[in-house]
């Protein structure tokens, strides 16, 4: 016995009404909104607003990062300027993408910190941002600012930046690390 | 004889610059509207500096234009193994040629009295005056379909001198799509025809300049308001443009027809394309828009219709008439580009479809109609 065919319906099937389905008011209201989308736009463009959504990169920072964002990297700062870092390796050890390179300095005049960095360089053209350097360092040398570090260029060698970049960080101004060093504990 | 050549050179000079001004700026025009109209900026990184300053001109990335030419013109010249060497080389210039020559029997201008524009020349040129037209032809309409029949030749050349199932397939849509959409065109713009009585471009232009119902600017838009549409639906097909673009349909055909085609004869396919946007926008304004008539202005100056009336000199009449055309033009070209970023493309049978089941019948009912009102009412042409 033959069966005819039979669609299957569907409980959600979408249906278009006459009207709709006519096609041309649609294709006008279409072109009402996107040309309306347009005039707005080009409103503001032409009195001196910005019109996109868009930011232009690298001139602007967005300003809808997350307060906790992971961007460049900030190394904290002894009360006398120099970094806090103790050359541990560790950072660069528990680094995945490898980007960590630091070359050790013997200090025997400082008795309690006498390694320190003499190079400490990141190499942003490979950085994941993953934060585990920062989770790693013992001496809370190493953290990340909200910042994005901006280096766009054609060429990877100027991706690096070395303590100069690094230590931009006032720590004077940080809450949680009180200077000079207080109580070691936190109250809660 | 020789103020004619003069003539003639400047006009081809003019309407060449225009044209090819007009492609360059239509890529640039279309990247920023399609970014305004979402939300984005657009190309904006392109700049040139001037030589031994850190002077830098952006001019909102139209040097993007300039940027795309070089990058076509140095790019590598690859072409495939086996194919037909001379129809592959020139199937770019069939394409782009006759979109060019299209504009010849298209009017820019009204009449130029070259002895009233340059005093100077006055003894030489005499009381000649020239339609602003490269070729003042009787035949003028016939012309333009004779013309844009035959870059359907160079898009088929392409594709089958290829050697390549996706050039061959554009192929075949590009010539079966717009044949079909040639054949509506021709209907729609016989109702047009039929109401002035002439295919003379610039004798339907000067039948705009006019008044209608008293205040109502004498335009084909007027009378054919339903001719324009479907004038411009077709003429968008013909094209092959968003949404009418299965020739090159790139999520199915890579790039249809010219995909095996590298560097500028590929920029020649992209340009014709540019180009025949503003010369779409050319022939609606010259058939539907009153072409370089600027509404209630005559060659001698302002007439409106509350009987005010403002004589302007012969150079200012000339200017804005020439700058009323483009800027009718760059309208049209601008409402082709809204088109081409808001509508989905069409199934392949729908395209076809809807050119012989919808558009064909509708353009026949109007030319029926346009043939009726014009028996009955008008007794003959207007």
């Amino acid at each position: 016995m033959k069966v005819a065919y039979e669609r299957k319906r569907y409980w959600n099937e979408p249906t278009l009404t006459l009207w709709e389905r006519s096609y041309l008011p649609e294709i006008v209201r279409g072109l009402a909104v996107t040309s309306g989308v347009f005039l707005r736009n080009m409103g503001r463009w032409i009195t001196g607003r910005k019109g996109a959504l868009t930011t232009y990169y690298p001139e602007e920072q967005r300003a809808d990062f997350a307060p906790l964002n992971r961007g460049k990297h900030v190394l904290t700062q002894r009360p006398d300027g120099r970094p806090q870092c103790i050359a541990c390796n560790m950072c660069a050890t528990v680094c995945p993408a490898k980007v960590i390179e630091i070359e050790a300095g013997f200090d025997p005049e400082d008795v309690a910190h006498p390694k320190f960095p003499v190079r400490f360089e990141i190499d942003y053209s490979r950085c994941v941002f993953c934060g585990l350097c920062v989770e790693a360092c013992p001496e809370d040398a190493i953290r990340m600012a909200r910042d994005i570090p901006s280096l766009p260029s054609a060429n990877r060698r100027e991706m690096w930046l070395g303590l100069d970049e690094l230590l931009t960080w006032n720590p004077q101004s940080d809450v949680a690390k009180p200077y000079p060093p207080g109580p070691t504990r936190r109250t809660p | 004889m020789t103020q004619d050549l003069v003539v003639a050179l400047v006009f081809i000079v003019y309407a060449m610059g225009a044209l090819i001004t007009f492609g360059t700026l239509l890529t640039w025009v279309e990247r920023k509207q399609a970014a305004v109209m979402s939300d984005r900026i657009g190309a904006n990184r392109a700049y040139v500096r001037i030589p031994f300053t850190g002077v830098k001109l952006v001019w909102w990335g139209l040097f993007h234009g300039v940027a795309d030419g070089i990058k076509m013109l140095l790019k590598e010249n690859f072409t495939p193994q086996s194919y037909d060497r001379l129809a592959y080389a020139i199937a770019p210039w069939v394409v782009f040629t006759p979109v060019l020559l299209v504009f010849a029997v298209v009017p820019f201008g009204g009449t130029l009295e070259p002895a009233r524009l340059v005093p100077a020349l006055a003894d030489w040129f005499g009381q000649r005056t020239y339609p602003m037209q490269i070729a003042r032809l009787d035949a003028g309409l016939l012309i333009v379909f004779a013309f844009s029949g035959l870059t359907v030749i160079g898009a088929m050349l392409a594709g089958w001198s290829s050697a390549n199932k996706f050039s061959l397939l554009g192929a075949l849509r590009a010539g079966s799509q717009m044949i079909s959409y040639e054949l509506v065109m021709g209907l729609t713009v016989l109702g047009l025809v039929m109401t002035w009585g002439t295919v003379d471009l610039g004798a339907i232009v000067q039948r705009q300049s006019g008044t209608v119902l008293g205040a109502l600017p004498a335009w084909g838009i007027f009378y054919q308001p339903l001719g324009a549409l479907l004038f411009l639906t077709a003429a968008i097909a013909e094209n092959k443009r968003i949404p009418f673009d299965l020739p090159e349909a790139e999520s199915e055909l890579i790039a249809g027809y010219y995909t095996e085609y590298t560097s500028m004869k590929m920029g020649l396919f992209m340009f014709a394309e540019f180009i025949e946007i503003a010369i779409i926008g050319a022939l609606f304004t010259t058939l539907f828009l009153g072409g370089y008539n600027l509404p209630y202005m005559g060659d001698a100056g302002f007439a409106f219709p509350w009987g005010a009336t403002v004589a302007l000199p012969h150079a200012a009449v000339v200017v804005i008439q020439l700058v009323t055309f483009l800027v009718k033009v760059m309208m049209v070209c601008s409402f082709q580009i809204l088109i081409r970023w808001s509508l989905p493309r069409f199934r392949y049978d729908q395209v076809l479809g809807f050119a012989w089941k919808f558009m064909l019948p509708v353009a026949l009912a109007n030319l029926t109609v346009t043939a009726v009102v014009l028996w009955s009412h008008l007794k003959g042409p207007m």
